[in-house]
């Protein structure tokens, strides 16, 4: 299912905490939602769970604004803070969320079990819910998202709690759900976005200010190729000189002993001309690294002034 | 199986898991058995008439502590966890929830009216005992239950803090339990009249004789529906 987002606002009392912000999401796209706190993310998803109701603005699902139709049975929504009935056994809980949600009688208990095998909860599936660690508290939180097999999912940081096994089964738990599904996710774990998701959406202070995948980002972000050589056998001053002296050179910056920063002008590689620049004054190119742009730093950069 | 229903019966189970319904059950059996039976001065052997006014007296009183205990949690509870996100997001509307709250009360209510059914069939035995006008009286006692409960859950969808809910709920039963009645004595004419039609208790000692006027009917379900519609109303505005 799609769901498009146009001119989305919504204030707490003055404060603006989304303002006008638009996008899509694609059948089986796994979009990645950051911000840093307070950026308006998890207002966002509270509105397309129908949980909050916007200022202005719409949102629709395969083109039907859900103003107008409800859409919930569609949605498997994970909340911020995973809240749960804690005196309900595990068992009990999931029945419940699924007679809730439409599940026919018939199906339910399939249904529980299923989910229960797939969120690694058969250990503890008799167990109170107040009974169980934050991290099965989480997984119960996911299956109860799950059990009506919705086609979009909403979870605002799924990950919180779990341990690093954990987190790697719930990331591939997502990944598969996400080929059939549209998945919406927020997280704080810039590593886990890049690792789930297809598409990164950062938001900040209400408005979008990113919007696309990982690689696409650092692109813009970076703007010019920055590259780290490696040269030995020559003058460094030499090198230094004879590098920025190239057709492709911005700038060079000395490192280390032997070791250069080189970075290019906008849009043109200056691997090969390094390259062809060493063969022909017989250095040694030993090390030639393109410098990555961390999606920490494009983080950074968007949502710090 | 309609979303409310769903919402009752778990709702029902958890006063049965917590105790509150065990507690509440044995509480209210004590009193009303206490003054129907055994308290002496009052009780059926003294009086010497085969009815269960003392019983209704005494469990109109502790309906009114009761219910705002049952209550207090309904939505103040979800609100503060925030279970209440998770019903919201799910396929339940607004109405559905509060008539699922709504239900759960009013059975547990039903639960421990129905274990004094044994009173009614004893002291039916003990002589010339009205049939129609007992009948009334517990017809009486669930209709005051339910505007009771439509008032606890309105008083509970205004906070997050049982405690504030407990307080609000029996504020405003005191108000039509009692003060209305009061006012209503204390003055005359047309506004003597307006608080006397306000006053919950005349309402239900109207019942409780044996007399099913409609005037007493749509009181008591316009005070329930007036609660549960506003609980509606507060729930919708997040």
């Amino acid at each position: 299912m799609n769901i498009a987002i146009n001119k989305l606002t919504k204030s707490y009392g003055t404060q603006k905490a989304v303002d006008d912000i638009s996008f899509e999401v694609k059948t089986g796209e796994i979009l990645g939602f950051l911000g840093p706190n307070g950026a308006g993310k998890t207002t966002t998803m509270k509105m397309i769970t129908q949980y909050l109701v916007p200022d202005s603005g719409d949102i629709s699902i395969n083109g039907k604004s859900i103003a107008t139709s409800s859409t919930k049975s569609n949605i498997g929504y994970l909340p911020e803070h995973n809240p749960l009935y804690l005196e309900m056994p595990v068992m009990d809980y999931l029945s419940f969320t699924a007679a809730l949600q439409g599940v026919a009688k018939s199906r339910i208990p399939d249904q529980v079990k299923n989910m229960v095998m797939m969120c690694g909860l058969d250990i503890e599936k008799h167990k109170k819910i107040s009974e169980l660690s934050k991290g099965y508290r989480q997984r119960v939180g996911l299956a109860q998202a799950m059990i009506h097999d919705p086609e979009i999912l909403i979870l605002d940081e799924p990950t919180t709690g779990l341990d690093p096994n954990q987190i790697v089964e719930i990331r591939e738990l997502i990944k598969t759900l996400g080929s059939s599904k549209t998945v919406i996710l927020s997280t704080h774990i810039l590593p886990e976005v890049e690792a789930t998701c297809d598409r990164i959406l950062i938001i900040n202070r209400g408005k979008i200010v990113a919007d696309g995948t990982a690689d696409t980002l650092r692109k813009q972000s970076q703007g010019t190729q920055v590259l780290r050589v490696k040269i030995e056998d020559g003058e460094m001053e030499d090198i230094k000189t004879k590098i920025e002296s190239l057709s492709t050179t911005l700038s060079v910056d000395i490192l280390e002993r032997d070791r250069f920063e080189v970075q290019s002008i906008a849009d043109i590689q200056s691997n090969r001309i390094i390259f062809d620049l060493c063969k022909q004054h017989n250095w040694v190119l030993t090390e030639m690294v393109p410098f990555e742009t961390k999606l920490e730093d494009i983080f950074r950069n968007l949502t710090t002034n | 199986m309609t979303a409310s229903w769903i919402i009752a019966k778990r709702e029902l189970r958890s006063y049965f898991d917590s105790l509150v319904a065990y507690i509440l059950l044995l509480t209210f059996l004590g009193f009303t058995g206490f003054f129907v039976w055994l308290s002496g001065n009052g009780d059926v052997f003294f009086r010497k008439q085969a009815d269960l006014k003392v019983f209704f007296s005494i469990a109109n009183w502790t309906l009114f502590f009761f219910i705002p205990a049952i209550t207090m949690k309904l939505v103040a509870e979800e609100k503060r966890s925030g279970t209440i996100e998770l019903m919201m997001t799910k396929a339940v509307t607004n109405w559905q929830f509060v008539w699922g709250k709504f239900m759960a009360a009013f059975l547990l209510v039903a639960i421990a009216l129905a274990f004094t059914l044994p009173y009614y069939y004893t002291i039916s035995t003990l002589g010339n005992f009205d049939h129609g006008a007992n009948i009334a009286g517990y017809l009486g006692l669930l209709l005051l239950s339910a505007a009771y409960i439509g008032i606890g859950i309105f008083a509970s969808s205004l906070t997050n803090n049982q405690i504030v809910a407990f307080l609000l709920a029996l504020i405003i039963g005191i108000c039509f339990h009692f003060l209305f009645g009061v006012m209503a004595s204390g003055s005359s004419g047309l506004v003597s009249e307006i608080f006397d039609t306000l006053s919950l208790s005349s309402h239900f000692d109207s019942i409780s004789r044996g007399v099913i006027d409609s005037k007493d009917l749509i009181y008591f379900i316009s005070v329930t529906a007036i609660g549960l519609i506003l609980s509606e109303y507060i729930i919708s505005k997040r």
